[in-house]
């Protein structure tokens, strides 16, 4: 084995990297602009993977952004938990995470309380379904159990219930919302965590239509609307709404509720 | 032929019949990636345009006054990859403090050129075909220029098939493979051009 060339070979590469490290070094601290200390810092809590999610080239982008204040400290998707909290500490914010939500079916309408069309043979899946005059539930906007929302989920949070619709587990939930785009009723619905209380119904079928097709619909007696001391009940369409921000969770909606379709959580 | 046409000669091969995407296949990440808008595309082109002549000179160099000598050619692609990676870390430097405005516009697409094969091909072929330094560079800046024009005629097919209606089994990065596989048919017209 030549040894000299080994030697040589190494020492030729050995000095080029040198050469090259000090050059670097030396224009790292000539060239070196000024820049706000938190922005390495932000950018270290960030995914990392400049992955473009957060709308910005890169994650040194979007750690200037927050610097500069134009988004919030938790723009980035990826980052999660303690390094959002870290990132806000750095802007001197209070850590707000973004509104954790879960998917919630809003209906009610299970094999017992719906009223049935016809009886439906075809394959297992709501799209198909729906398709098929309207769906084998009197109620168009009632919950077709077919399990479209279950296959869809990527985490297991959805299984189905011994009532013939699908029970959300709040626990595996990610609040990704791919069951509710995916619904072709719209029966699921992204709910805050903190909600107290929820109103399991859309049907806009008039009170006396909508009571035929289902034991629990909203018959759009505003009842809840007028014992809500908050006011953030309202009727929309011919159906109440609750607006989750002013709910202050009293209950009182519930007690009220003549159909059972308001339930607490 | 006098250099000057020898320059002409090469600046036609390099950006039509030798195109570094669509007849040597070099550099298909960035054309690949970097190409869903016209802008992007032509900033990308740029960066290379700058990398790849600064790249040729140095590795030019580097290879006939240090390897040279020491007989140690073998380690040409190794040495290059040092001197091109230096580089483009030097290039960022010096743009962030110089130009800001320059530097936010290439943004990212500077560091990636790091792992561009396109660069690295480009300096091998300048010492394969035994170029002088003159030729050395202006055959970076030409096989750059080729590449920009592959990126951005890319660039502006998939802009249009954005619109475009197509069977969901082609949309999106099945149907920009095939393309392009058509351009590089395309491009094969060209082979002949200048010798």
């Amino acid at each position: 084995m030549n040894w000299t060339a080994i030697i040589i070979a190494g020492a030729v590469m050995g000095a080029l990297a040198i050469v090259f490290a000090i050059i670097l070094g030396v224009a790292d601290k000539k060239f070196a602009v000024e820049i706000d200390a938190r922005v390495p810092q932000i950018t270290e809590c960030l995914g990392g993977a400049n992955c473009g999610a957060c709308g910005y080239a890169g994650c040194a982008a979007l750690a200037e952004a927050i610097v500069r204040g134009d988004v919030a400290p938790n723009a980035c998707p990826a980052s999660k938990g303690e390094k959002i909290k870290r990132i806000s500490e750095l802007m001197g914010v209070e850590a707000s995470a973004q509104t954790p939500a879960v998917a919630r079916l809003i209906c009610t309408g299970d094999c017992e309380t719906a009223a049935v069309r016809y009886q439906y043979d075809g394959v297992p899946n709501c799209r198909i379904a729906n398709g098929l005059a309207g769906g084998p539930k009197k109620c168009t906007w009632a919950c077709l159990g077919m399990g479209d929302c279950i296959r869809d989920c990527k985490f297991g949070a959805i299984t189905m219930g011994e009532n013939g619709l699908p029970q959300f587990n709040s626990a595996k939930c990610t609040g990704c919302g791919a069951c509710a785009k995916q619904c072709p009723r719209g029966a699921i619905a992204l709910v805050p965590t903190s909600a107290k209380v929820l109103i399991l119904c859309r049907n806009d079928d008039a009170g006396k239509e909508a009571k035929d097709n289902c034991k629990n619909a909203c018959i759009g007696c505003r009842r809840c609307e007028k014992s809500c001391p908050a006011g953030a009940i309202t009727l929309v369409g011919k159906h109440c709404v609750i607006d989750q921000d002013k709910c202050i969770g009293c209950l009182e909606c519930s007690k009220q509720c003549p159909m059972g379709c308001i339930i607490t959580l | 032929m006098n250099d000057f046409a020898k320059l002409l000669v090469l600046l036609v091969t390099s950006i039509l019949s030798n195109n570094f995407i669509f007849s040597r296949f070099l550099g298909c990440c960035p054309f690949l990636g970097v190409s869903n808008k016209v802008e992007t595309a032509a900033g990308m082109g740029m960066a290379v345009t700058f990398v790849m002549a600064l790249a040729s000179l140095f590795t030019w160099l580097v290879y006939n006054f240090i390897l040279v000598p020491l007989g140690l050619e073998y380690l040409q692609t190794m040495s290059f990859i040092l001197v091109i990676a230096s580089l483009v870390q030097f290039v960022e430097m010096f743009l962030k403090k110089s130009s800001p405005s320059l530097y936010k516009s290439l943004g990212i697409y500077l560091p990636l050129i790091t792992t561009n094969c396109a660069v690295l091909g480009a300096t091998l072929i300048n010492i394969e075909q035994s170029y002088n330094l003159l030729f050395a560079v202006s055959n970076g800046v030409f096989g750059a220029l080729g590449f920009m024009l592959a990126i951005v005629l890319m660039a502006g097919v998939r802009e249009r098939l954005e619109f475009s209606k197509m069977p969901n089994a082609l949309k999106g990065f099945s149907s920009s493979l095939i393309i392009a596989g058509l351009m590089s048919i395309a491009f094969l017209g060209f082979s002949g051009i200048g010798g």
